[in-house]
C-alpha cells in the first residue's frame, strides 16, 4: 500500500504491506535507523517515536495507521550539529552506556517535556519506567531530564509571553 | 517477531466496518489503537487474514456524564480519560482503575473497546464493568444490543462479541457522591500486568454498609465477584473486625490462578491484602457528602 506522512517535518510516500510496523518501516524503508528496535512487543521502549504529539511504541503502531499524520524521531532532534537542551543534558550528565535504550529515552522525554514541562522527578520517573535501561540505573537519566525541563519551561513562556 | 502477513482496510463508517467483517466470516479483525492486538499477532497467536481499522469511524470517541451514569466509547483511550476533567468525580473508581492501566505510551493509543474486546483477566477496565454492573453496548449486522458485562466475559480472551460485531460504548451505572471505593492492585513492575487487583464499593445508610460490590482481577483465570464477601460485608458497620473478617472470607473465596512463580497460596494471600487495604482506605478516605 501507498501511503504518506510527515516523518520530522518532510512529507514522504512509501510502498509498505500492512503487516510492517512503523518502526520497521522508519528504519528499513526510510533509512531511519536511529528508532532502535528491541522486543517487538511493546515492553522495552527503544522503539518509542512521537505520532502526532504522543510519545508511542513504534512496533505497536502499524506503518500504514500512520497515514497523514506526523511523526518524529531521533534524528529531528537535534539542528544540525547543535544538540537539543534534552540531548545536550544526556551528554552532559552520561546518561546514557550502550546507548540502545537511549532514542526511546529521548523520544518519551521529549513528549512529556513538550507536553509537561512543569513534570516533577515522580512523574519522569514514572514515565521513564516503560523504557528498559539494562545499563546506567536510570539515574543519571533522570537528573538529565530534569536538568533539561528548564529549556521546555522557557520555550512555553515565550509562546505565552 | 514479525507480525504475519494480513490484509488492511479503513472503512468510513460503522456500517461497512461491519460489512467488512462479516464478509470475512470470523477471518477478520478490528484494529483501533491496537495496543493488545499487536503483541498477539507477535506472538503468533492469532492470525486475520484482514484488519479493519476503526480509526476513521465516527463518534466512537466520546465520553459522557450524566444523571445515568458515565459513558465510555469504544475508541476512547486511557490518556483521555486521565486528561478528562470531571471523571475523577464523576467515577473515581474507573478513575484510580484506569491510572493502574499499563504504560505512558501505550496508554497514548490503547482504548476501551480495545481492552474490552480483548478481555484480559488481569487488566483494568473488564473488571471494573463487572464490579459496577456494567453494560456494553454492542453493533452488528443483525443491529444493535447491550449486554451486561456479567454476560459479555466468557473466559481469558473471550467474550460473547461476535467476530462481525463491534464495541460502541461501555456504560456504567450511575455512581452516588457519597459511595465507598477502593481499587488495590499488585504487580512487580510498574505499569505491568497485576497479579492480582480488587476494585470495591458500597454505600453507607445509617452507618452500615449496603451493595457491596467487590470484583477481582489478576488473581484468577476468570472475572468474578466474590459474593460471600459481599454479604459478609452488607449490613455491617465497617470496622477493623469486619475488614480482617471481609478480607479473609475473599482470600477463602477467590478462585487463583497456580503457575510455578505465582502460586495459587501466594495469590490468595494477596487477595487478602488487597481487600484488607482497600476497605481500610474506603471507610477512611474524606467524602464531599
Amino acid at each position: 500500500m501507498q501511503i504518506v506522512f510527515t516523518v520530522n517535518g518532510k512529507s514522504v510516500q512509501v510502498d509498505v504491506e500492512p503487516r510492517l510496523t512503523l518502526a520497521d518501516c522508519l528504519r528499513h524503508k526510510l533509512g531511519l535507523t536511529g528508532t532502535h528496535v528491541g522486543c517487538e512487543q511493546g515492553v522495552c521502549g527503544a522503539c518509542t517515536v512521537i505520532l502526532n504529539g504522543s510519545a508511542v511504541r513504534g512496533c505497536l503502531v502499524l506503518a500504514v495507521q500512520a497515514e497523514g499524520a506526523d511523526v518524529r524521531t531521533v534524528e529531528g532532534l537535534s539542528d544540525g550539529t547543535t544538540l537539543s537542551p534534552l540531548q545536550a543534558a544526556f551528554r552532559k550528565h552520561h546518561a546514557l552506556q550502550c546507548g540502545f535504550c537511549t532514542p526511546g529515552m529521548l523520544m518519551t522525554a521529549q513528549a512529556l517535556l513538550e507536553t509537561e514541562p512543569d513534570a516533577d522527578e515522580a512523574r519522569i520517573r514514572e514515565v521513564i519506567s516503560d523504557n528498559l535501561c539494562r545499563c546506567t540505573g536510570y539515574l543519571d537519566i533522570v537528573e538529565a531530564i530534569v536538568e533539561a525541563r528548564a529549556a521546555y519551561q522557557d520555550s512555553r513562556d515565550e509562546r505565552a509571553g | 517477531m514479525k507480525l504475519p502477513q494480513f490484509e488492511y482496510a479503513m472503512p468510513s463508517t460503522i456500517e461497512e466496518a461491519i460489512a467488512l467483517l462479516a464478509a470475512h466470516r470470523g477471518e477478520a479483525r478490528p484494529i483501533a489503537g491496537g495496543q493488545s492486538l499487536i503483541p498477539i499477532l507477535a506472538f503468533r497467536l492469532a492470525g486475520p487474514s484482514l484488519l479493519v481499522d476503526l480509526r476513521k469511524l465516527p463518534g466512537l470517541d466520546r465520553i459522557s456524564i450524566s444523571r445515568e451514569g458515565v459513558t465510555l466509547g469504544a475508541k476512547v483511550r486511557w490518556c483521555d480519560i486521565e486528561a478528562h476533567r470531571q471523571l475523577g468525580a464523576a467515577h473515581p473508581l474507573l478513575a484510580a482503575a484506569v491510572a493502574c492501566v499499563a504504560h505512558y505510551q501505550v496508554r497514548n493509543r490503547g482504548t476501551v473497546g480495545g481492552s474490552l474486546a480483548h478481555a484480559d483477566p488481569a487488566a483494568e477496565l473488564p473488571g471494573i464493568a463487572m464490579t459496577c454492573d456494567a453494560e456494553i453496548a454492542i453493533t452488528g449486522p443483525a443491529g444493535s444490543r447491550t449486554m451486561k458485562a456479567v454476560d459479555f466475559f466468557l473466559a481469558p480472551l473471550m467474550t460473547a462479541l461476535a467476530p462481525d460485531e463491534l464495541i460502541v460504548e461501555l456504560r456504567l451505572p450511575p455512581w452516588p457522591g457519597a459511595r465507598r471505593w477502593a481499587f488495590e492492585e499488585f504487580a512487580r513492575q510498574r505499569g505491568a500486568f497485576a497479579l492480582a487487583g480488587i476494585a470495591l464499593f458500597y454505600d453507607e445508610q445509617n452507618g452500615v454498609a449496603n451493595n457491596a460490590h467487590i470484583g477481582v482481577i489478576g488473581a484468577s483465570s476468570r472475572l468474578h465477584r466474590l459474593a460471600a464477601a459481599e454479604a459478609a460485608l452488607n449490613g455491617r458497620t465497617v470496622n477493623d473486625d469486619v475488614i480482617v473478617e471481609v478480607a479473609g472470607e475473599s482470600a477463602r473465596e477467590v478462585d487463583p490462578v497456580d503457575e510455578l512463580d505465582v502460586s495459587a497460596d501466594y495469590r490468595r494471600a494477596l487477595v487478602r491484602a488487597l481487600v484488607q487495604r482497600g476497605l481500610q482506605a474506603a471507610s477512611t478516605r474524606a467524602r464531599d457528602t
